[in-house]
């Protein structure tokens, strides 16, 4: 194998699961895991001692996962907690089980984040800034929108229509956390974090946990739901201003395009194929800087692009359809990409994107990936 | 500055030592590779371009640009409680690498591309940080 398109449709995904999403403090990371672990074997029907591949992400240690689990696998990962190792947990373990080093890959991810009363900011994240008080991913956000506006003029209006259509689709999802409708008023009036950043402009913080189950397409044939195949996939760093963690002087532009661009070729797909886009939404701003990299719109024009509810079930183009981070769960991409897998099995009630073919997941974040997933 | 001096401070270290003593003494510098002349800041141990651990700290103008800010309504350091709303910038050197740091003084007409020049902030004996104000 030496083209990486060749890895397209070689992984599938056979079952997933979620824990509820709240404030747990009784339960660890192992717990909540194990919870999500169990719903998706029960929903693939998997004998869970098949499972030979464990990517574990935000857990501490994998070890005392596979003890809690009752498994030995043949291949281990383990990714830190931020918030975007979902893409690379995922396309790795698609890449493992193509060159065979697993059968059947479990994906796990917990967050305690709300329990513990995490901050995402000051001296849980010491940087070199911190002496002017400038800290917390939202605070690096709310400067690249700043920029945003103004070099294109975008409006606080139009980020709002990112913040109100996802809270809409929440409102769809019965076990989102938020799901009272806000409207682009309620934004607008919502107190200041790191302006022009507003608190409907910030993700939740909650406890949760969720699992994926992946396996071969062949070995796919064998449980009980239909697989979900992952089509295309691409990455692209951008570390070289790290110093100034989770902010980019283009909006990820560059990564988001290049990601973007292996993804659609390696699946054959466009972006007027994807009948749902599911894109990492730590902050609203985010959704646009992935609207623009991937092609939805040009560079600049994500604000006219999102007005009128275009991000809606039955909008323009379906966002995060499940609430995403703003509204249903902070699971950090993970549940995204649980979301997309649901939309292609047609298991989404109210939410459902009709005809549901091509689903497509994004992380504009300095780790920048994409993963197009269609129907098996 | 004061003895309670209550925000976070520098962790000053063999490596961005001397970008610290030059703002003590009122002069803002970037890390130069003598190698290379490739200008960059943070401090890093070695040249991002070339790799030389042959590096200065040189004396910059202290004149930029605005390339974006944010202004901060929640305090992450209690220090900053007093100071809310307080504003953060992003500032392009004339030299070329980009700092953040605070904008001081009256910038209610701040936009992307003006001119500001550094300002320098004693705030403990051992300690000045370099701000922005508008130029
Ligand atoms: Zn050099």
């Amino acid at each position: 194998m030496s083209e990486l398109a060749e890895l397209k449709n070689r992984a599938a995904v056979i079952g997933v699961g979620n824990t509820a999403y709240g404030n747990f403090p009784d339960v660890d990371e192992y717990g909540l895991a194990a919870q999500a672990f169990r719903s998706a074997v029960a929903d693939c029907g998997i004998d869970k001692n098949q499972i030979d591949g464990l990517v574990v992400c935000r857990i501490p240690y994998y070890g005392r996962m596979g003890e809690v689990l009752g498994l030995d696998p043949r291949w281990t990962l383990t990714l830190p907690p931020h918030g975007r190792m979902s893409g690379i947990g995922i396309i790795e373990a698609a890449t493992a089980l193509a060159t065979g080093h697993a059968k059947y890959v479990a994906l796990l991810y917990a967050n305690i984040g709300r329990s513990r009363r995490v901050n995402y900011g000051g001296d849980e994240s010491p940087g070199v800034w911190d002496p002017f008080g400038f800290t917390s991913p939202g605070g690096a956000h709310a400067m690249a929108f700043q920029r945003h506006m103004q070099m294109f003029g975008t409006t606080t209006r139009q980020l709002a229509e990112v913040s109100v259509a996802i809270r809409h689709n929440a409102g769809l999802n019965p076990d989102a956390v938020m799901r009272k409708p806000i409207t682009i008023e309620d934004h607008e009036n919502a107190r200041f974090i790191t302006a022009p950043l507003r608190l409907l402009d910030y993700c939740l913080i909650n406890d949760g946990a969720v699992c994926l189950i992946l396996t071969t397409p062949e070995r796919a044939k064998d449980f009980k739901k239909p697989p979900v195949l992952i089509s295309g996939f691409g990455g692209q760093e951008s570390f070289t201003r790290s110093s100034i963690p989770n902010f980019d002087m283009d909006f990820w532009y560059p990564a988001v395009k290049a990601a973007g661009d292996q993804a659609y070729a390696m699946a054959g797909v466009s972006p007027k194929d994807v009948d749902a886009l599911m894109a990492y939404d730590n902050f609203s701003p985010t959704v646009l800087f992935s609207l623009e990299g991937l092609g939805f719109c040009k560079q600049g024009e994500s604000g006219g692009f999102v007005e009128g509810g275009a991000l809606k079930v039955g909008g323009r183009l379906p966002v995060n359809t499940d609430g995403g981070h703003l509204s249903n769960s902070y699971m950090q991409g993970w549940a995204l990409n649980v979301e997309a897998v649901r939309q292609l099995r047609g298991e989404c009630g109210a939410r459902q994107v009709p005809d549901c073919e091509v689903v497509q997941y994004v992380q504009a974040t300095p780790c920048t990936r994409s993963i197009i997933y269609t129907r098996g | 500055m004061s003895e309670t001096y209550n925000k976070p401070l520098p962790k000053i270290d063999p490596v961005n030592r001397g970008f610290w003593e030059n703002a003590k003494a009122g002069r803002l510098s970037v890390q130069t590779c003598k190698s290379c002349g490739d200008k960059h800041y943070p401090a890093s141990p070695v040249c991002p371009k070339c790799l030389s651990s042959d590096q200065e700290w040189g004396v910059v103008s202290g004149n930029g640009t605005l390339e974006s800010w944010v202004d901060f309504h929640r305090a992450y350091w209690d220090g900053f409680k007093e100071n809310l709303p307080y504003r953060v910038c992003l500032v392009r050197l004339a030299e070329g690498p980009i700092m953040v740091s605070n904008l001081v003084g009256n910038s209610d007409n701040a936009k992307m591309g003006a001119a500001v020049r550094v300002v320098f902030d004693k705030v403990t004996e051992n300690v000045t940080l370099p701000k922005f104000e508008m130029a």
